[in-house]
């Protein structure tokens, strides 16, 4: 059984627990990750020369989030450890990596994807401007680099990550203007017996929320972000309530609606995918034990669709077992059980916070034709909708027509509000107009790259 | 059951070739109906280079290649949109001696075909294009071949079509095909039943099982160019290059990507296909050599297609010799896209006039009738690029990428 | 004028560096995107409208913050530290002149 080469790709929680886990069971894989210093972005660790304590990064998570740093640095001297390193393709077998300008190859037996996720994105006119961000680039900058996004921010959107930065903001010293919340007080109260299932998770959130108001920080709800205005950079935002337009001053607005996973190298490996009315997205599938289609890959984490740190640890565990199970190795099977329990008590938690943060369905009926959808080919929603009129539906071939997500980010920003888009306009469900298929590189790579011989 | 539809002709595959032909006989007032399996022009006429070149062509194609010219300078008011077509040049270039004399050679044989190609020596290249690498020595320079956007002029021809008078119908994928004694009877996937005296087979790389049926099998196999495109860069060329003897081709388009090309793919199922890895890996470490502006820039993409060869890389196009009725036009090796037009034409004018304005005995499918052909029962011919007869031209040799075969 | 403001861990060891010819400074730690946003307002054009640029997700994953280092090298400023000496310059983008595309 030394013969398996088992890599995972993705160091934050669920590629950790993965490696580790694989590791105590007499395997040295390869963990592959694109970061700095491992914890993904959730648990992102700040350079080493930082000071601040993890309570002041992690707030209530500190404790997670030190465990899984102090368990991958436990890890790397005994496993095979590639931090910046990315995977720009993959295929049956063998990985295309880039390292400091080196391309090579690692070859596999196993494979465990991790790789996490991204904001989701539904533009505003004006969301491209200097001084815009993502929810989770706000909390980047702050975690990351000790910096806010500006001197008076505006925070938009909806998802628990939404109080969770301005709260976290607020507490470093940043003046948080308002948090505009998209989501009707009505759905979080809906919501309420689902979240309950988690009742630390809604505790904490309902503490987010309460501390902002106690702090005189402006919570509307039924909120929705309509423009950020500005010449050059943010200069306020436009927000719409009860049909009532108002404006605020500002220069940084982070705004984002929940979360995307990064299923990309899903995709290449060949990964069936389908539709998740819950994520509104086409995700690679996997049992409830984290096998994928395809032999030998295995998926864990939001990479595979949104569940939370959490319950990426503990993805990444059960992956691994049941890849080592796979493997005819002797596993603990109650574990797995418990895992697989645990996991699916998040699942209905999940539910429950959808329903406290519903996807806005009327954002693409309402979005106005002159919004750029794609930043990087700078696509606007009108550009989209013409296309549809034109009679295309499918989204490889509006990709093909009008040039959406066909820039350097390969649609990660745009693709599901250009979906949303081809639907609405098409008077086509989501789920049928297809996704936009992955094409490797999955990031841009250089010419005159070197290669590992 | 739906209803019958009767027309004059029908045509499988609602690529270029097929597309123009069904655009052709639409104008010239035949009812006709445009079949394809997914989204016309959505497979090689899609996604191919987007070279628009007669230089470099066989002889025998250049008489076609010189009508599809006179059509393409008419492509906004044929299909309504001008597809980011430029007639800014086609700059084939040497790195030898020998290369150079391949392109003398060349501009001497094509002499009266009306391509006016212009030889460049070192200096000469340089002075007129001065990115050109050290690497080039000289260079033959068609300048008025140049180079258009297949994703948008593809399509554009099934929907002029469509505008004309076709009816043209997607995601239609053909199951059965027959003939009643007076015409061809075909099915779809989708409850379609239509009837025509004339059926073109335009079905591109899969064209063979359609030939085979009618008992013309014929020996195609099936290429998958790597093709690789970069983030937008500041423009420093507008002319498409080739390379002598093979080698990474590229263009620039108006937005400022470069899209390159060199070296193999290969097959993921029947229908899609990938670029090897090793492929992109060589355009990446050698472009650079021969477009120097390319140092600090990235690749953003790479895809590739499914095209289809003949072994003597000509395409098979003109009248079946076994079933009345019954035109072909495919396997066109990665070539098709410029001569598509007036491909098409040509079969369009064999079903009004029972011959075409220009020969196409050159393209017969007769010439395979001697030849051991291989077995077509399997539809699915794709065949290791390792068994290819020859090496093609415009293609890095010795990197054939992972075929899963 | 600046976007990004800095809240904590300002006590680290200031690096000299050059962006677009003219001197500046940033700290020990810092991505490049950090040294250039708490000094300036913009990492780059846009490529078909030449309108400023300054990242959008900091995680490498929306492509935005791509600026140029003095060897010719294209480098995502939210994902790369900045050191000392280093030369960093902004690429203006670009105006295409009349319809972007067909």
């Amino acid at each position: 059984m030394s013969t398996e080469k088992v890599v995972v790709i993705g160091a934050g929680p669920a590629g950790v627990r993965a490696a580790q886990t694989l590791q105590a069971h007499g395997i040295k894989p390869c963990l592959i990750d694109e970061g700095l210093r491992g914890g993904g972005q959730i648990y992102r660790r700040q350079p080493e020369n930082f000071k601040r304590s993890p309570k002041a990064l992690y707030g209530f998570e500190a404790h997670k989030a030190v465990a899984v740093h102090q368990t991958l640095d436990a890890l790397t001297d005994s496993i095979d450890y590639r931090p910046q390193t990315l995977v720009w393709s993959a295929e049956q077998g063998r990985l295309d990596v880039l390292q400091n300008g080196l391309c090579g190859h690692v070859d596999y037996s196993h494979l465990i994807v991790a790789t996490g996720a991204t904001d989701r994105v539904l533009p505003v006119p004006g969301w491209t401007l200097p001084g815009v961000y993502s929810l989770g680039a706000a909390q980047i900058a702050l975690k990351y680099q000790g910096c806010a996004i500006g001197e008076r921010v505006v925070f938009c959107g909806s998802g628990p990550l939404l109080y969770l930065v301005a709260y976290q903001y607020a507490k470093a010293g940043a003046k948080v203007l308002a948090v505009l919340d998209s989501a009707p007080f009505s759905a979080q109260c809906r919501a309420l017996p689902a979240l309950l299932g988690q009742p630390a998770t809604l505790a904490k959130g309902l503490y987010y929320r309460a501390w902002l108001t106690a702090h005189g920080i402006a919570v509307h709800q039924a909120a929705q972000l309509t423009r950020v205005e500005g010449d050059q950079r943010v200069g306020g935002v436009s927000w719409e309530r009860d049909g009532q337009t108002r404006h605020l001053e500002c220069d940084a607005v982070a705004f984002s609606h929940a979360l995307r996973s990064e299923t990309q190298l899903a995709d290449l490996l060949g990964c069936a995918f389908d539709w998740s009315p819950l994520n509104r997205a086409w995700l690679p599938v996997r049992d409830d034990a984290g096998r994928s289609s395809v032999e030998q890959v295995y998926l864990a984490g939001d990479g595979a669709g949104i569940m939370g740190a959490d319950a990426a640890e503990m993805a990444g565990e059960l992956a691994a077992l049941s890849l080592l199970q796979d493997c005819g190795r002797d596993v603990d099977e109650h574990r797995i059980d418990r895992l697989k329990a645990q996991l699916k008590r998040i699942t209905r938690f999940r539910h429950g916070l959808e329903t406290a943060f519903p996807f806005p369905d009327d954002w693409a009926a309402n979005v106005p034709d002159e919004t750029l959808i794609c930043r990087c080919e700078e696509v606007s929603a009108g550009d989209i909708r013409r296309t549809v009129q034109e009679g295309h539906w499918e989204m490889n071939r509006v990709k093909a027509m009008c040039r959406v997500g066909m820039g350097r980010c390969q649609g990660r920003m745009c693709g599901l509000a250009a979906a949303e888009l081809v639907a609405c306009e098409s008077g086509r469900p989501v789920q049928e107009v297809g996704r936009l298929r992955g094409q490797s590189p999955i990031k841009p790579i250089p010419f005159g790259v070197e290669t590992q011989t | 059951m739906s209803t019958l539809i009767e027309t004059d002709a029908l045509i499988i595959g609602g690529g270029i070739v097929g597309a123009s032909a069904a655009l052709t006989l639409a104008l010239k007032g035949k009812r006709v109906a445009l079949l394809d399996r997914d989204f016309c022009g959505s497979h090689s006429s899609g996604v191919n280079y987007g070279g628009v070149r007669r230089q470099g062509r066989p002889l025998s194609q250049l008489p076609l290649s010189q009508r599809a010219h006179q059509i393409w300078g008419n492509l906004r008011e044929l299909i309504g949109i001008d597809g980011e077509y430029q007639r800014s040049g086609h700059l084939k270039l040497a790195r030898s001696d020998q290369d150079m004399d391949a392109l003398r050679a060349y501009a001497q044989a094509s002499q009266g075909f009306g391509l006016d190609l212009q030889l460049l020596d070192r200096a000469q290249l340089r002075a007129r294009f001065p990115w050109a690498g050290d690497v080039a020595v000289g260079a033959s320079l068609c300048a008025d071949d140049g180079h258009a956007n297949p994703r948008l002029v593809s399509p554009a021809f099934a929907r002029a079509a469509r505008l004309a008078g076709a009816q043209v119908f997607e995601q239609a994928q053909v199951t059965q095909v027959n003939h009643d004694g007076q015409a061809f009877i075909i099915e779809t996937a989708n409850g379609l039943k239509l009837r025509a005296p004339w059926l073109l087979n335009c079905a591109g790389a899969w064209a063979g099982q359609l030939a085979a049926q009618f008992n013309e099998p014929v020996p195609m196999y099936s290429g998958h160019p790597a093709m690789l495109v970069t983030e937008p860069l500041p423009m420093f060329m507008d002319v498409s290059t080739g390379v002598e003897g093979g080698g990474i081709y590229a263009r620039q388009v108006a937005r400022g990507n470069c899209v390159l090309g060199g070296g193999q793919g290969f097959a993921l199922d029947p229908a899609r296909a990938r670029p090897g890895q090793a492929a992109v890996l060589d355009i990446l470490r050698n472009a650079v050599e021969l477009y120097p502006p390319l140092k600090g820039a990235q690749a953003i993409r790479t895809w590739s297609g499914t095209e289809g060869y003949l072994p003597d890389r000509e395409p098979v196009l003109g009248p079946s010799l076994a079933q009345p009725g019954l035109l072909h036009g495919f396997g066109f090796a990665g070539a098709g896209f410029q001569i598509g037009p007036a491909a098409g034409e040509a079969l369009a004018e064999w079903v009004c006039a029972g011959h075409s304005s220009i020969s196409l005995d050159a393209f017969s499918i007769g010439r395979f009738r001697t030849e051991q052909a291989l077995s077509v029962a399997d539809s699915t011919l794709i065949v290791s690029p390792r068994s290819a007869p020859e090496p093609v031209s415009n293609v890095i040799p010795l990197h054939r990428g992972r075929s899963p075969l | 004028m600046a976007l990004l403001k800095r809240l904590a861990e300002q006590d680290r060891p200031a690096l000299s560096f050059t962006l677009d010819g003219q001197p500046a400074s940033g700290l020990l730690g810092d991505t490049l995107l950090t040294a250039l946003l708490t000094a300036s307002d913009h990492l780059r054009g846009s490529d078909f409208s030449a309108e400023p640029r300054a990242g959008f997700c900091m995680m490498g994953a929306c492509q935005d913050c791509w600026v140029r280092l003095g060897d010719g090298q294209r480098v995502r400023a939210c994902s790369t530290l900045l050191e000392a000496g280093q030369t960093v310059s902004r690429e203006p983008g670009r105006r295409l002149s009349g319809e972007p595309r067909s």
